[in-house]
């Protein structure tokens, strides 16, 4: 009982965490919080099952081409509502155009796949109860795609222009970086891994048009707990949300562990606006 | 004799600027509404009296909802779940399923009550944190709201569902029950309009577009937001139950985010800052389905599509593409002429003589002091200059007494009084009032508007009153309107009083400051930088009005740059060179002494 809780928690909790540092990933880039994160990671899930279940790839064709599609839909993102609203950036423009961008992907699934959640792939075929695989992969998918960040941001030299843009993005372009071509390339990046949120979690939240919008809120909680930006925090928070739900599950029911983790968001940010892993604050005059 | 005549001129003249501005917000448009709803049960089948009493429960919420987008510019994105929470608490008190059954207007009564409560939980975020944090929790908590409907099933009936509520006779029929809807309609568009034109209304605004302004005003943003909230939500779970009433049988089904994207849609289109605009696209919105039934598959889709295209293309709604009367281009020669003579009739000169006293204030940014042991004195009837380099601490130095800063150390002291540290709100009240390096205004809102806005703590109606009209309420209006048309008058922009305050220019908004300042009958007024970007006439002008004002009886404290506004028109002067007092006194000692002259020229 103990076990399953715990598995299970860390693998929604790293889901979560995935869909969070796609949040992060563009935010770096942009100062921008789309709301296309959550349907994205939504449709890595989709895509996996249509491809792998629908077309009968297998999964090494299968993978690249979720990662390609939600790369794909991520420079959409950048395009069609992040850019043309960048320049008015006090006055939250994002969060109305990559709402409805969402609202879109969202619509098209629904009436295209359908309202029904869909079956997705056995993967690999491993393991059994607690050992199961589809507790696993996405804690791997999660672990590796940290180390990879980790690398590219430290030893690349587009990672290193990653982090000079989020560091400070005027200064950045002073420096000729090519400012708006990075962004992009992020958009991309973002996309694949909020595709691999969902392709690696498709086991446990399967192929399901209305997981968008749950990705979405439950993905920005440890992006909200971790501060923004912060991967690290993102990750930790989504480990721990991911845990509470799942005990709040079992211990208290389906109805009171959302209520508990909305309660659980609305405090914390109450009392912590800047997360509870990041310390900045803004001038304001 | 004489004198009587032209006071009562002048009150003739507030009065017809006051029922100008009546007609200005747009109440022909209302008529024309309300005339249609009259009209309709003649004319028309019990079909349209579904579609018309459906537009009329939406606009109940959406009203509401207008006042949190449109006004104070949060964006709830996820307004469905009060509606649903509202739906479901009316269907289940009405059902008894939990307690015993009560009468359908008691469990609206109390829907609206709950709707309050959580649009008030719900908002939290919103009071500290920025905007996207709040556009978050009122998605999370529809995304919540849903699922616990479908889960709780012995309450909800889940995803069976429940019957929804009947009304008695004679709202019964589809006639009655639209009747009840639109009474409803036209009570919430009443409060609402009356909240918005109110100072309540001006406060959202400045808190949407200068909240630095606005907390320098005297507005305090979590109390003015949660007084919204509590009427949105109000609005919004009274149309909830309404809603099940329509919708005869409710399930979660019949909750979908897309209609929260259709109210949220329905105030864009309409624009901000206005009430008759979304109540137009409330209606727009809800015949649109019918119109292009063959695509009812695609509706939420193209609701989505809608939304996009607004925000690219007319981020301002309709209410901007129709605002014709700021289209007419304005006297491009104009030039300020502040009428001195009146500066003694303003109200300002208090009978408290006093003084502002800052002592060895430290005020440090991690290891850099950008104030260190500064101390001075700024009395009544006097201008105080402050001068220094670039980053010598001078705005800092106001910010600090503003209480946007806290400082780490030191004493202040106004007219005897501690001064608390931060608390930049409570400062109007104090008596100090301020203009800002770049013009904070709400450039969306007319002149006298931002006028009005500094004179916030001269409200005596509170909200309730407000909200529903009553006599003080409109005494406030016609009193503050008054007074800042004289402010107007006196800084020399009387005749821009109703032109949209974006379309003025740079140094005219400087003088709109003033007058905003001036408003709330200042013991101490500071500006910071009022010279920057005037014409050298105009400067000559600032100098007598500020010199004016300080004869009137107010304390000023001038930071600027132009050093012959500072020695021609001061009292006292301080220069300032890394966050320390380098020389100070009166103009001439300061003029003449050494280490100014090297911090100035570096020599």
């Amino acid at each position: 009982m103990f076990e399953t809780i715990f598995v299970s928690g860390l693998a929604m909790g790293a889901i979560y965490a995935l869909v969070g540092i796609s949040y992060n990933t563009m935010f770096s880039t942009s100062r921008v919080m789309s709301f296309t994160a959550g349907q994205v990671g939504m449709l890595g899930g989709v895509f996996g099952s249509l491809y792998m279940i629908a077309w009968g790839l297998p999964i090494w064709v299968g993978l690249p081409m979720v990662l390609l599609s939600c790369a794909l839909i991520g420079v959409v993102t950048e395009y069609v509502a992040v850019r043309p609203v960048l320049k008015s950036l006090d006055q939250h423009l994002y969060v109305l155009s990559t709402l409805a961008l969402a609202l879109m992907i969202q619509q098209v699934t629904a009436i295209k796949w359908g309202t029904e959640p869909k079956a997705f792939p056995r993967l690999f075929n491993l393991g059994s109860d607690i050992w199961d695989e589809k507790f696993w992969i996405p804690v791997i998918a999660c672990g590796l795609t940290i180390v990879a960040l980790e690398y590219v941001y430290r030893y690349t030299l587009v990672g290193r222009a990653f982090v000079a843009i989020a560091e400070d993005n005027m200064a950045a372009q002073a420096l000729g970086l090519p400012e708006r071509n990075l962004r992009i390339v992020s958009y991309a990046l973002a996309g694949a891994i909020g595709g691999l949120a969902g392709f690696s979690g498709g086991e446990l939240i399967l192929a399901f048009f209305a997981n968008g919008a749950v990705l979405n809120f439950y993905g920005f909680v440890p992006v909200a707990l971790g501060g923004l930006g912060n991967n690290k925090g993102a990750v930790l928070g989504g480990l721990a949300l991911g845990l509470f739900q799942q005990a709040a599950n079992f211990l208290v029911g389906g109805i009171f562990a959302s209520v508990a983790v909305f309660t659980l968001f609305i405090v914390v940010l109450l009392f912590a606006p800047q997360g509870l892993f990041s310390s900045t604050s803004m001038r304001r005059v | 004799m004489q004198n009587e005549a032209s006071e009562g001129k002048a009150k003739a003249s507030v009065l017809k600027d006051y029922l100008g501005q009546f007609a200005r917000t747009g109440n022909l448009g209302f008529i024309a509404i309300l005339a249609v709803c009259t009209v309709l049960p003649f004319v028309s089948n019990d079909y349209w009296a579904l579609i018309a009493t459906r537009a009329a429960i939406y606009w109940v919420l959406v009203s509401g909802l207008n006042l949190v987008v449109g006004y104070a510019g949060q964006l709830a994105i996820g307004y469905v779940a009060l509606l649903t929470l509202g739906a479901y608490t009316t269907s289940v008190l009405v059902a008894g399923n939990v307690l015993p059954a009560l009468p359908s207007f008691l469990a609206l009564l109390i829907a609206g009550g709950v709707g309050s409560l959580f649009g008030v939980i719900v908002g939290l975020p919103a009071l500290r944190l920025r905007t996207f944090y709040f556009a978050m929790s009122t998605l999370g908590f529809a995304t919540i709201v849903t699922q616990i409907a479908l889960a709780w099933q012995n309450v909800t009936g889940g995803g069976i569902g429940i019957v929804g509520p009947e009304f008695p006779a004679p709202f019964n029929t589809p006639w009655g029950f639209y009747t009840l809807c639109i009474l409803f309609a036209i009570f919430s568009t009443w409060i609402t309009h009356n909240i918005a034109h109110s100072q309540h209304g001006r406060a959202l605004v400045a808190i949407r577009d200068a909240e630095v302004a606005a907390e320098a005003c005297g507005i305090y943003k979590p109390y003015a937001l949660v007084k919204v909230f509590v009427v949105a939500g109000m609005l919004a779970g009274v149309s909830g139950g309404l809603f099940a009433t329509l919708q005869t049988y409710i399930t979660p089904d019949a909750f979908t985010f897309e209609l929260s994207v259709l109210f949220f849609i329905s105030i864009l289109i309409g624009g901000r800052g206005s009430i008759l605009g979304p109540m137009l696209g409330t209606i727009i919105l809800t015949l649109l389905p019918e119109v292009a039934a063959p695509l009812a598959a695609w509706s939420n889709f193209l609701y989505a599509v809608l939304l996009l295209i607004i925000v690219l293309v007319v981020p301002g709604g309709i209410g901007a593409l129709i605002d014709f009367k700021n289209k007419r281009p304005l006297e491009s020669d104009r030039e300020i002429v502040p009428n001195i003579n009146i500066f003694n009739n303003l109200g300002l000169n208090l009978p408290s003589k006093g003084s502002l006293v800052l002592r060895n204030i430290d005020l440090r940014f991690g290891a850099l002091y950008a104030i260190n042991g500064l101390s001075l004195e700024v009395h009544s009837g006097q201008i105080h200059g402050l001068i220094g380099p670039n980053g010598s601490g001078k705005t800092t130095t106001l910010n600090a007494i503003s209480g946007y800063y806290e400082p780490n150390k030191g004493e202040m002291q106004f007219w005897g009084v501690e001064l608390p540290p931060g608390l930049s709100h409570l400062r109007s009240g104090c008596g100090i009032a301020r203009t800002f390096q770049t013009p904070k205004i709400v450039g969306e809102a007319s002149v006298i508007d931002n006028v009005m806005i500094g004179a916030v703590k001269f409200n005596e109606a509170s909200f309730i009153e407000v909200a529903l009209s009553l006599p003080r309420h409109k005494a406030d209006e016609v009193r503050l309107h008054a007074a800042a048309l004289d402010m107007l008058s006196a800084v020399g922009l009387r005749e821009l009083a109703y032109v949209r305050a974006d379309r003025l220019q740079h140094s005219e908004l400087r003088f709109v400051e003033i007058a905003r300042a001036l408003i709330s009958k200042p013991k101490l007024l500071m500006l910071d930088e009022p010279a920057a970007g005037l014409s050298v006439t105009e400067i000559g002008r600032l100098g007598e009005m500020i010199q004016a004002i300080s004869k009137a009886g107010v304390a000023v404290l001038l930071v600027e740059h132009h050093a012959d506004l500072i020695f021609d028109i001061c009292d006292y002067v301080t220069v300032l060179n890394f966050g320390k007092a380098l020389a100070s006194g009166s103009p001439d000692t300061v003029r003449s002494n050494k280490e100014v002259v090297s911090a100035y020229l570096g020599s």
